[in-house]
C-alpha cells in the first residue's frame, strides 16, 4: 500500500464516521423540530436532550478532522478546494454556527424558542445538502481553469439534476439514518411511543433512500462515464451494500432487533461509501487533481501516519468511554440518572 | 473609484473571525484549569462553597465553549478558503501540528461531554474531578498546537524553498522554531492569567454591588490568587518574549519600539508621537530599558529599523499596541499584589468600593492585552504571512464574493456575541448563588453554609 493510499484511507474512515453521527445529529433535530410544529412534542424531545447534547462536538471534531486531515496529506485541495469552496463552505460554516449554538443556548434559557427550535431543525437539513456539494463538484464539470486559477461554475451547477439527485440523496439517508437509529435508542430507553413514532419514519425514508441512490448511479453514467465504469467493476460491493438494506429493513418491519438493524445499516452504508471512494480513486477531482499530483512529501506523511497511530490509542478508550456512558448505560438511557 | 480587493477582504475577514474566535479560545483555555483548582480546593476543605464555585463555572463555560468551537471551525475551515497559496505551502511542512490539534480537540471534547453530563454520577467527588483533568490538558494542548502553528509563520524553518519547490522537510524542525518556546509560553500563561481576571470580575461585582456572602469572597480569593501568580509569570515570559524579539525578529522589536538607529544604551520609549522626519515626540523615554529588555545590559547593540529594507517594515502603529499590553499587564499585577497584601494584613480597603471597582475592571482589560497582543505580533509581522518566504498579499484568494461573505459573517458573529451574553447573565441571574446554595443544603440533608 502507498502512502498516498493510507492516508486517503484515513481521511474516508473518518468522513464516514462524520456522515453516521452527524446524520444521527441532524435528522435528530429535524425530527425533534418536526414534532414540535407538528405538536407531537415531546415525544423524540425527550431523546434529543439525553443522546446528543453530551455529544455533539464530538461530532463537530470528526468534520475537522477531515479537512485537517485532508489539507495534512493533499495540501494542494487548499488550493483547489479552498478557491472553489469559499461560498459553498462558507454557506455550510454559517449553519453549523446557527446548529452549535443550539445545543449551548437551548439548554438554558431559550429552550422554548419557537424560531429558534425551527432554524435548528432545518439545518439539519440544509448542511447535509450544503455538505454534499463538495462529492458533486469532485465529480468534476463544474469547475473552470481561469489561466491556472479554479474557478466555479455556479450556474451549472445550480441547474446539473446530478447536483440534485445527491442533494436528495443526502436528506433521504440524513433522515433515515437518524430514524433508524433513535428507534434502537428509544427502544433502549423503554419509550415505546417515541420508538413507535421513529421506526414509522424510518419505514418512511428507507425507500426514497434507495431509489435516490439508483438515480445517482444512473446520472453518473453520463455525467462522469469513467467513473461510473470503474464503479461497475466494484458492484459487487453495492450487490452486498444491497442486501444490508434489505436485512435492516426486515428487522425494523418484524419490530426486532433494532441494535442489529442499525448495524445493518451501518454496513449498508459503508460498502456503498467504500465503493464509491475506491471507484473514484484516484481523482480527488475530475479531471485536475489525483491524490498523487495533490500529495504531500513523504516525511510528512510519515510524520502524519505516526501521529494519527499514536492518537488513535488516546481517542479510541476515551471514545469508548463516552459511547459506555451515554449509549449502553441502561439507567442513562432510561433518564434514571 | 472602488475595486474589489479580495486580499483586503480576506485580510478583514481573518482578523475578524480571529479576533472573534480568541476571546472564547482564551476563556476555553484558562477556565478549565480554574475549573480544576476551586473543584479540588472543594474536595481537599471539604468546603461546598468551592464545589458550587466549580459547578456554576462550568455551566458558563459550556456556553463559552460552544461558540469556541462554532467560531473555530469557521476559522479552521476559513484559513483554506482565504488562504489558499499559504495553506498549499505552508501545509506541506505545517501540517503535523495542525493534525495533532484535533487530536487535542477529540480528547477535550469526549472528556468534557462526560463531565457535564456526570456532575451526580459519582458519589466520590474525586473520581468526578478526575475527568476534568483530560479536558484541561486537551484544551491547553491545542492552545499548544496552534501557538506551534502561529509561530512557524514568525520563524519558519525546516525546509528548503527553491522555484516555488519545497525540499528537505523536517517537520519536527518545523514545529520547534526559535519562537515557539516563548510564544507558547506566552499564550498559555496569559491565557489562565485572563481567565482568572475574569472569574475575579464577576466575583468582584457581586460584592461591589454590596452582596457580601462568604461564597463571593471566597471566590475573589481564590481567582485573585491565581491572577497573581500567572500576571508575575506573564512577565517574566514576556520579558523573555522581547529578547526572542531582538534575536530572531528585530524589526517587529524595533518597530514596536520606534528604535530606529541601531545603537547601544537604546532607551526604551513609551507613548509619544511621530513627526515627519521620524522624530519622536512627547514620549516618556526611560534610559537604557530597550538594551536591557532585549538583552539584560545596557551596553547592548539593539537593531534599529533603518537597517530593515523599506518595504519590509511593520506599520509603526504597532509601538502604541505593544505600550498599552506591557501597561496593562503591569497595572494588573500590581492590583493583584495589592490584594493580596492587603488581605494578608488584614487590610479593610480591599472591600472598598473604589477598589472593588478596579477588580471588576480587571477582567475586561485583561481581555483587551490578549487582543492587543494578538494584534501587536500579527501586525508586526507584515509584510509577511511567511516571514521571509511569502507575503501577505501573494497568499489570499482570488475569488469573488469575499465581500459579501465578510457582512455575513459579521452578522453571524454580532449574533453569536449577544446571545452568548444574553444567555450567559440570564443563567445566572435566574438562578442565584443563595438559592442554589439552599437547594443543594436541602437535597443532601446537611448544613453547609
Ligand atoms: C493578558 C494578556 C497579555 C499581557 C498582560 C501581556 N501580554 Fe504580551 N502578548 C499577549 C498577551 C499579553 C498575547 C496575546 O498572548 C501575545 C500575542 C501573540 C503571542 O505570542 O502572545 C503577546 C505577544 C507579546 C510579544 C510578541 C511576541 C512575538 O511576536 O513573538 C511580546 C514581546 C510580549 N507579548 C511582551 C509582553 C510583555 C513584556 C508584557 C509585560 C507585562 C506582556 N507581553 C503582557
Ligand atoms: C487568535 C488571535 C489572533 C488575532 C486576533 C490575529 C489577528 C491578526 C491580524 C490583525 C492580522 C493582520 C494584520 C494586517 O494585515 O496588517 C493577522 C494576520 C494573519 N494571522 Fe493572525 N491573529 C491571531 C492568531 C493567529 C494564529 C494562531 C494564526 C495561525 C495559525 C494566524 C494566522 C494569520 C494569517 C494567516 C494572517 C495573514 C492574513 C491577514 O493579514 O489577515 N493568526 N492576524
Ligand atoms: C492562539 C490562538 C488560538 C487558541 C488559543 C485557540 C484555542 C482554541 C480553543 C480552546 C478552542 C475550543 C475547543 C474546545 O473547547 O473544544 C478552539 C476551537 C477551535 N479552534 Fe482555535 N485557537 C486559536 C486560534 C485558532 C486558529 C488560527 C485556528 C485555525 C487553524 C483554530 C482552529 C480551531 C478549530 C477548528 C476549533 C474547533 C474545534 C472543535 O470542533 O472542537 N483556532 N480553539
Amino acid at each position: 500500500m502507498t502512502l498516498e493510499i493510507v492516508g486517503i484511507s484515513v481521511l474516508w474512515l473518518f468522513l464516514f464516521g462524520y456522515i453516521i453521527v452527524a446524520s444521527i445529529d441532524f435528522g435528530a433535530g429535524f425530527f425533534s423540530a418536526y414534532s414540535e410544529i407538528a405538536n407531537k412534542k415531546h415525544v423524540i424531545h425527550q431523546v434529543i436532550q439525553r443522546y446528543l447534547s453530551p455529544v455533539w462536538e464530538v461530532t463537530n471534531v470528526f468534520l475537522v478532522f477531515f479537512f485537517v486531515g485532508m489539507v495534512g496529506f493533499f495540501p494542494k485541495t487548499a488550493y483547489y478546494y479552498g478557491t472553489i469552496l469559499l461560498v459553498p463552505a462558507s454557506i455550510s460554516i454559517i449553519l453549523l454556527a446557527i446548529r452549535g449554538s443550539y445545543y449551548a443556548f437551548s439548554t438554558y434559557g431559550i429552550k422554548d424558542n419557537k424560531a429558534y427550535m425551527f432554524l435548528y431543525g432545518m439545518t439539519g437539513v440544509f448542511i447535509p445538502a450544503s455538505l454534499s456539494i463538495v462529492l458533486t463538484i469532485s465529480e468534476g464539470g463544474f469547475v473552470r481553469m481561469d489561466g491556472g486559477e479554479p474557478a466555479l461554475l455556479y450556474k451549472q451547477l445550480f441547474v446539473s439534476p446530478f447536483t440534485w439527485s445527491v442533494v436528495l440523496l443526502s436528506l433521504t439517508s440524513v433522515l433515515y439514518i437518524s430514524a433508524n437509529f433513535l428507534t434502537y435508542y428509544a427502544n433502549a430507553a423503554g419509550d415505546d411511543r417515541a420508538r413507535d413514532l421513529l421506526r414509522k419514519y424510518a419505514l418512511v425514508w428507507s425507500g426514497p433512500t434507495i431509489l435516490s441512490a439508483l438515480v445517482i448511479i444512473y446520472q453518473l453514467k453520463h455525467h462522469n462515464a469513467e467513473h461510473y465504469t470503474k464503479m461497475m467493476d466494484v458492484s459487487w460491493m453495492f450487490v452486498v451494500s444491497f442486501l444490508f438494506f434489505v436485512l435492516s429493513l426486515y428487522l425494523l418491519i418484524k419490530k426486532r432487533y433494532f441494535g442489529w438493524s442499525f448495524i445493518s445499516l451501518v454496513l449498508q452504508y459503508a460498502f456503498a461509501f467504500y465503493a464509491y471512494g475506491i471507484s473514484h480513486y484516484p481523482y480527488l477531482l475530475y479531471p485536475y487533481l489525483t491524490i498523487y499530483d495533490s500529495f504531500t512529501n513523504r516525511t510528512m506523511a510519515v510524520a502524519l501516519v505516526i501521529a494519527f497511530i499514536a492518537g488513535l490509542f488516546l481517542l479510541v478508550p476515551s471514545l469508548f468511554l463516552l459511547l459506555k456512558l451515554f449509549l449502553f448505560d441502561k439507567k442513562y438511557v432510561k433518564g434514571q440518572v | 473609484m472602488f475595486t474589489y480587493d479580495p486580499v483586503l477582504f480576506s485580510r478583514i475577514l481573518t482578523e475578524l473571525t480571529l479576533t472573534f474566535h480568541i476571546i472564547y479560545a482564551t476563556i476555553g483555555v484558562g477556565v478549565p484549569l480554574m475549573i480544576a483548582i476551586a473543584q479540588w480546593v472543594g474536595i481537599r476543605k471539604k468546603d461546598e462553597h468551592y464545589i458550587l464555585l466549580a459547578r456554576r463555572w462550568t455551566r458558563g463555560f459550556v456556553i463559552t465553549v460552544a461558540v469556541g468551537v462554532v467560531t473555530g471551525t469557521a476559522i479552521g475551515l476559513q484559513l483554506s478558503l482565504l488562504w489558499p497559496n499559504f495553506m498549499n505551502l505552508a501545509g506541506q511542512v505545517i501540517s503535523l501540528p495542525l493534525f495533532m490539534e484535533t487530536f487535542a480537540f477529540f480528547f477535550e471534547a469526549i472528556f468534557l461531554g462526560i463531565y457535564l453530563y456526570t456532575w451526580d454520577r459519582f458519589n466520590d467527588q474525586k473520581k468526578h474531578f478526575l475527568l476534568l483533568i483530560p479536558v484541561a490538558i486537551g484544551s491547553s494542548a491545542s492552545a499548544l498546537f496552534i501557538t506551534i502553528v502561529n509561530a512557524f509563520m514568525n520563524t519558519p524553518q525546516g525546509f528548503e524553498l527553491k522555484n516555488g519547490v519545497i525540499t528537505n522537510i523536517q517537520p519536527l524542525v518545523a514545529m520547534f522554531t526559535p519562537a515557539m518556546p516563548t510564544k507558547v509560553a506566552h499564550v498559555l500563561t496569559t491565557a489562565y492569567m485572563t481567565s482568572a481576571f475574569v472569574l475575579a470580575s464577576i466575583a468582584a461585582y457581586h460584592l461591589f454591588k454590596g452582596n457580601r456572602h462568604p461564597y463571593h469572597k471566597k471566590a475573589l480569593h481564590l481567582t485573585m490568587k491565581a491572577a497573581l501568580i500567572f500576571s508575575l509569570a506573564t512577565i517574566v515570559v514576556g520579558d523573555l518574549s522581547g529578547k526572542f524579539l531582538a534575536k530572531y525578529q528585530p524589526e517587529k522589536l524595533a518597530a514596536a519600539e520606534w528604535h530606529f538607529e541601531t545603537s547601544t544604551y537604546a532607551p526604551l520609549v513609551l507613548f509619544g508621537t511621530l513627526d515627519d522626519n521620524k522624530e519622536v515626540k512627547n514620549a516618556i523615554k526611560i534610559p537604557y530599558a530597550l538594551s536591557i529588555l532585549a538583552y539584560n545590559r545596557p551596553g547592548a547593540e539593539v537593531t534599529g529599523l533603518n537597517d530593515i529594507p523599506k518595504e519590509e517594515q511593520p506599520p509603526l502603529y504597532i509601538h502604541y499596541l505593544f505600550n498599552l499590553m506591557v501597561l496593562i499587564g503591569i497595572w494588573l499585577t500590581v492590583i493583584a499584589a495589592l490584594y493580596w497584601a492587603g488581605m494578608k494584613k488584614g487590610l479593610a480597603f480591599t472591600m472598598k468600593k473604589s477598589f472593588l471597582m478596579q477588580l471588576v475592571l480587571s477582567g475586561p482589560l485583561a481581555m483587551l492585552a490578549i487582543e492587543i497582543g494578538w494584534y501587536f505580533t500579527e501586525v508586526g509581522r507584515q509584510p509577511w504571512i511567511l516571514r521571509g518566504y511569502m507575503k501577505t498579499a501573494e497568499a489570499a484568494t482570488k475569488s469573488a464574493h469575499v465581500d459579501t461573505l465578510l457582512v455575513v459573517f459579521s452578522l453571524l458573529y454580532v449574533v453569536l456575541g449577544i446571545a452568548s451574553v444574553v444567555v450567559l447573565t440570564k443563567m445566572f441571574r435566574n438562578n442565584p448563588v443563595e438559592r442554589e446554595l439552599e437547594e443543594r443544603a436541602l437535597n443532601q440533608g446537611g448544613v453547609s453554609s
